[in-house]
């Protein structure tokens, strides 16, 4: 879609802007054994936590860009005017920051989960995790932003608002790690998300779409 | 209503293909309100919008295919080039007839057609949203203070640009404090003030 070529081509154009949520992500992550000393087998135990925390912090940080530069400049009403539906276009926009933030975020989980000592099979259901939960967080984040694009001061509010939404993923997530790293099944916690994610991509779009139009009226 | 202030009621307006629409009044008075109900972004406390006979809301994509907004922000992307925004505009309308480097010509900005937007000046930025008029293939163009930051140039060759829309039997509505020399049967003018 030439939404999604756009944007990615902008976040090309922003490199720095972009690299800052993944920096922080790793920087979180690197403060963790330096805060907490040298034991290695109460790091391997927290290290999912961690990172899932870690993630969604970052997440977080990424969000409003989704949809302010668009609504400073313009852009954003004339995507509303457009003559596609909304709903496809933001989803466009959604996945074309999930490429350029959550994706990046998987690419290093495993140096990072490496670093924290995880067990090995553990650390194939972080990735399964983080590959079907960062979708979920850019999905939902961007109703968050939808709304308060508007105001002046979003940022607190928007993670006030985002963050609680977070929770089911984090939870989800963090204990499917913790079954695998404790030799249990995480299949059950996998299927939970999976389900997040399809709700998410279904329903988010609509809401999103709804919530910008109250945002540029 | 904005604000709680009560800025325009009883309002009946109808435009022919062919025709052209300005507001005028006072800074304040509701201009811009009025025009972002006419192209759907904000919602009527009361009353609806008819095109061709049929409410806006219940139109949604058939109603803004028909569409071109420039609006107070140009919705120019800073970091694309001339073209790469004007290609972008024609993927998310229906694109026109006009090649984009003619439509660059047009506007005189053919050389600047791989420059990044954020570089040009506020004036050439504004032709670059205006050039989205006739990169797309829209009967209704609704204009809010198009001629902002333009120089004398520009705004005759726009308001050329503009009749021969009119005699495509084109729609304009346009907020504008320049004067603006058009054809006066073509031309009907609204004066709001301000309510108190």
């Amino acid at each position: 879609m030439f939404l999604l070529r756009r944007d990615l081509l902008l976040a090309l154009r922003n490199r720095a802007e972009y690299a800052m949520p993944l920096l922080f992500f790793v920087l979180v992550i690197t403060m963790f054994p330096l805060a907490l000393g040298a034991s290695p087998e109460l790091l391997a135990r927290i290290a999912p936590g961690i990172i899932w925390v870690a993630a969604l912090l970052a997440a977080m940080l990424s969000l409003d860009s989704i949809f302010r530069s668009d609504f400073d400049d313009g852009s954003l009403e004339q995507i509303l005017l457009s003559a596609h539906p909304v709903a496809v276009l933001v989803l466009a926009k959604v996945c074309a920051h999930w490429l350029v933030t959550g994706l990046p975020l998987l690419l290093v989980a495993p140096l990072l989960a490496e670093m924290l000592g995880m067990p090995g099979a553990a650390q194939a259901t972080l990735l399964l995790t983080i590959l079907l939960g960062t979708p979920i967080l850019s999905l939902i984040g961007a109703i968050g932003v939808a709304l308060t694009v508007g105001l002046r001061k979003g940022g607190i509010i928007l993670s006030l608002l985002v963050l609680p939404l977070y929770v089911p993923v984090l939870i989800f997530a963090a204990s499917a790690t913790e079954n695998a790293a404790t030799g249990f099944d995480p299949s059950a916690q996998i299927y939970m998300l999976l389900a997040f994610l399809f709700l998410a991509t279904s329903l988010s779009p609509w809401a999103t779409a709804a919530a910008l139009r109250m945002s540029v009226s | 209503m904005r604000n709680d202030r009560l800025l325009f009621e009883h309002l009946d307006i109808g435009l022919e293909a062919g025709q052209m629409l300005v507001v005028e009044g006072p800074n304040g008075c509701g201009k811009t309100s009025l025009l972002r109900i006419l192209t759907g972004l904000r919602l009527a406390d009361g009353g609806e919008v008819l095109w061709r006979g049929e409410p806006i809301d219940r139109l949604a994509g058939d109603y803004f295919e028909q569409v071109n907004y420039v609006g107070h922000h140009d919705g120019v992307k800073h970091e694309l080039s001339c073209l790469e925004n004007l290609r972008l505009a024609r993927a998310m309308g229906v694109p026109s007839q006009l090649d984009l480097d003619d439509v660059l010509e047009r506007v005189n900005l053919y050389a600047y057609g791989e420059t990044e937007a954020g570089s040009l000046s506020a004036g050439q930025k504004r032709r670059l949203a205006l050039a989205r008029l006739i990169a797309t293939d829209a009967m209704l163009w609704i204009l809010d203070e198009p001629f902002t930051s333009l120089d004398k140039a520009s705004m005759a060759l726009f308001s050329g640009m503009f009749e021969q829309h009119l005699q495509q039997h084109g729609v304009i509505v346009m907020t504008s404090h320049h004067d603006i020399s058009l054809p006066t049967q073509a031309l009907q003018r609204l004066q709001m003030g301000m309510a108190s």
